[in-house]
């Protein structure tokens, strides 16, 4: 138990109370808003920061790792938007509608808004809050799982702006949607962004999530994603933490999942000095489909954790959670993930499992895979592995002719693959080996 | 100038003694058969010719166009010409054949100055090489050697060889696991390599595979030497009467 009274706060907390007093007239929505903000708020005063004794956070201690809180950032201005206008570019190939969010903000001028599909409606949060938007209220903050995580209730009392999304029943977006996070300025900032994505019954959607910013600024982000997921949906979403080498990036996915839908999730990191990715889904209908994965490169004194919890709450429900992470220099990987199956989930199907590859000797990966079962008929395992090269398979790749350096990245592209195949877009899959490809040429 | 000449070769791995003053020259154009027991080291001079890390080489040398190789990397001497054809060939789950030939056969060739294959022409290449031997062209698109039969992996290694077009091509035990028709299509495919400024060294337990791919010298191994060296009549008689007369305290 932490029930401690804390009198002693940290810099960073202190300076994060300090600007919500002063910023919180001005962040978007009164009534309902300003009262969820006010208990969220009320919260982190009491806890603070998460640290290292509390379980969730025991690899992460986002105490620690924020020596400071950052001035929240302003709205961006013209400046602000040229340096932006490329965000996310880099997946161009993957052919998505660009929708662009720069310090936080939504930039309608950046953004491909024209011909949205039938069935698709994007907005901004902030707008939404403004007008105390009685549908946007009715949701924000109700998501269940991740009520009590410190993140996410970070999130709700500075929340700024984010993208609200609505794909209608039965609606068929082929094209992917593409949430373009960037922090445009070379100024130390924070960034509180919120989103709401709703996907109706029986539609089909792709999101993809791409977090990017300045190398050499520590600029902060905690990004909130409440995602609703309605029967018999189609829905892949691609997270992209491509962050800046001193940015410490929080990330929540907070997902509720209906009947026979089939659900895509993938999250790649390879920038950011400290990232933490945050999945909690609760599978609330009967057969439905999974698929969670993740991949990792890391290196120089990155550290990066992808933290899950799949709920199985109903019967009949299939999740496959696989995470893999290349680990440099003296970076870590942290694992965490749990799948609990409540007592009336029976004949559920869940296998988690995590992959390291370590390239050096100071590289660490820590995984604390766990299962909490509560039904008695169901198939469940998880596992975990760290580990160098194979060398046997190095041997056989050099003695073929090819250099240690190639050889190595071969074996390292195959690791990665087997996790980025179970992306369905296949343009999205290309973009994120080349990323890798990038990442390895890079390696000294 | 010989193409291989291994001098007193002494090779010890985790302070065990398997090889004991290994002696061997081989000559462009040639093929030579070694024959021993299981555990005689065959395997041990193969790798340490492809230069495995693991073995210590204590003393003695080997040359290769009157050069020393032993302070060579493997890829360096893949590209100078020298090729092993696996006794167990290795899996790579997701490094599919076709790519892997590819980064190899272009490795070596950059590594010799000479230019890369266009895609056609190495693409026209590994088709006609896969036909030759029996090799269904879906195996190219698989992962190296991930799935395949025993057979399939050593006709796999024999499709590698065609396309690095070594000078020197050491095959360790290739029978070892094939048919009879598959042991005719993989020594056809070493038979059509054969060429007067090429070698073979030919790893085997068995004399059946001397039947199809005739050698000019025929040597036998016993505790990490060459004990025995003659013609290929030499396989037809340790056929006959076995190893025993090499005693060999198989371990
Ligand atoms: N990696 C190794 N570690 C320890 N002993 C080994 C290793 N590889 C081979 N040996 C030993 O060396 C001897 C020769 O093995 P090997 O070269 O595989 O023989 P062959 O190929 O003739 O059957 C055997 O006694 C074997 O046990
Ligand atoms: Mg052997």
């Amino acid at each position: 138990m932490n029930a401690e009274v804390r009198q002693i706060r940290t810099v960073a907390e202190q300076g994060l109370l300090d600007s919500y007093l002063a910023s919180k007239a001005k962040l978007p929505g009164a009534g309902d808003v300003m009262a969820l903000r006010e208990a969220a708020f009320k919260v982190f005063e009491q806890q603070g920061l998460p640290h290292r004794r509390i379980e969730e956070w025991k690899y992460t201690d986002l105490r620690a790792v924020m020596r400071d809180s950052k001035p929240l950032a302003l709205p961006p201005d013209a400046k602000a938007k040229s340096r932006a206008k490329d965000a996310g570019q880099w997946l161009a190939a993957v052919g998505a509608r660009r929708i662009v969010f720069v310090d936080g903000v939504f930039a309608p001028d950046l953004s491909d808004l024209s011909a949205l599909e039938k069935g698709l409606t994007i907005g901004s949060l902030a707008d939404a809050l403004a007008k105390a938007d009685p549908h946007v209220l009715k949701i924000l903050g109700r998501a269940s799982p991740a009520k009590d995580d410190p993140a996410v209730t970070l999130n709700t009392a500075f929340m700024g702006d984010g993208a609200v999304i609505r794909v209608a029943d039965s609606a068929v977006i082929d094209k992917p949607l593409h949430l373009a996070f960037v922090t445009s300025g070379d100024k130390a900032v924070s960034i509180f962004a919120r989103s709401l994505v709703m996907i109706g019954k029986g539609a089909k959607a792709t999101l993809i999530e791409s977090h990017e910013g300045p190398a050499g600024i520590e600029y902060q982000v905690n990004h909130a994603l409440e995602l609703s997921v309605g029967d018999e949906a189609q829905f892949d979403h691609i997270k992209i933490a491509h962050e800046g080498d001193k940015a410490i990036h929080v990330g929540t996915l907070i997902a509720d999942i209906g009947a026979k839908a089939r659900i895509g999730d993938f999250t790649f990191t390879t920038g950011g000095a400290v990232v933490r990715n945050q999945i909690f889904m609760r599978l609330g209908g009967q057969e439905t489909n999974a698929n969670i994965s993740g991949a990792s490169l890391l290196r120089a004194r990155q550290h990066a954790d992808n933290t899950l919890v799949i709920d199985h709450a109903v019967p009949h429900c299939t999740s496959r959670e696989t995470f893999k992470s290349v680990v440099d220099d003296e970076a870590r990987s942290v694992f965490q993930g749990k799948i609990i199956v409540r007592p009336d989930a029976q004949k559920t199907d869940g296998k988690m499992a995590t992959h390291a590859l370590l390239l050096s000797e100071g590289a660490e990966a820590d995984a604390k895979p766990e299962l909490e079962i509560f039904a008695d008929d169901v198939v469940c395992g998880h596992g975990a592995t760290a580990g160098a090269l194979d060398e046997d398979l190095l041997f056989y790749l050099k003695a073929r002719g090819i250099p240690p350096k190639e050889a190595e990245a071969l074996l390292i592209q195959a690791f990665i693959g087997a996790a980025v195949e179970t992306i369905a877009n296949e343009a999205l899959r290309e973009a994120l080996m080349s990323e890798a490809e990038r990442w390895l040429a890079a390696r000294g | 100038m010989s193409l291989l000449q291994i001098k007193n070769l002494h090779v010890e791995i985790d302070g065990k003694k398997i090889l004991n003053g290994l002696d061997l020259t081989i000559e462009k154009g040639t093929v030579h058969a070694i024959m021993g027991p299981n555990g005689s080291g065959k395997s041990t001079l193969a790798y340490v010719l492809a230069g495995k890390a693991d073995y210590e080489v204590t003393e003695g040398d080997v040359l290769l166009d009157g050069r020393s190789i032993l302070d060579m990397a493997p890829d360096e001497r893949a590209a100078k010409g020298l090729f092993l054809a696996f006794q167990y060939p290795v899996e790579i789950p997701g490094v599919a054949t076709m790519t892997f030939l590819r980064t190899a056969v272009n490795a070596q060739r950059k590594k010799r100055g000479e230019g890369e294959y266009s895609t056609p022409d190495f693409l026209k290449k590994v088709r006609e090489a896969a036909a030759k031997l029996e090799i269904d062209p879906d195996m190219l698109k698989r992962s190296v050697n991930v799935g395949f039969s025993g057979g399939e992996k050593k006709r796999a290694e024999i499709l590698q060889m065609t396309m690095f077009e070594p000078r020197l091509a050491v095959l360790d035990e290739t029978d070892s696991g094939l048919d009879i028709d598959a042991l005719k299509v993989v020594s056809e495919g070493v038979n059509r390599l054969r060429s007067p400024e090429r070698a073979f060294l030919v790893i085997t337990h068995y004399q059946r595979l001397l039947d199809h791919i005739v050698p000019d010298v025929v040597h036998v191994m016993s505790r990490g030497r060459i004990v025995k060296t003659g013609g290929k009549e030499l396989a037809l008689e340790l056929e006959a009467r076995g190893y025993a007369q090499y005693a060999e305290a198989a371990e």
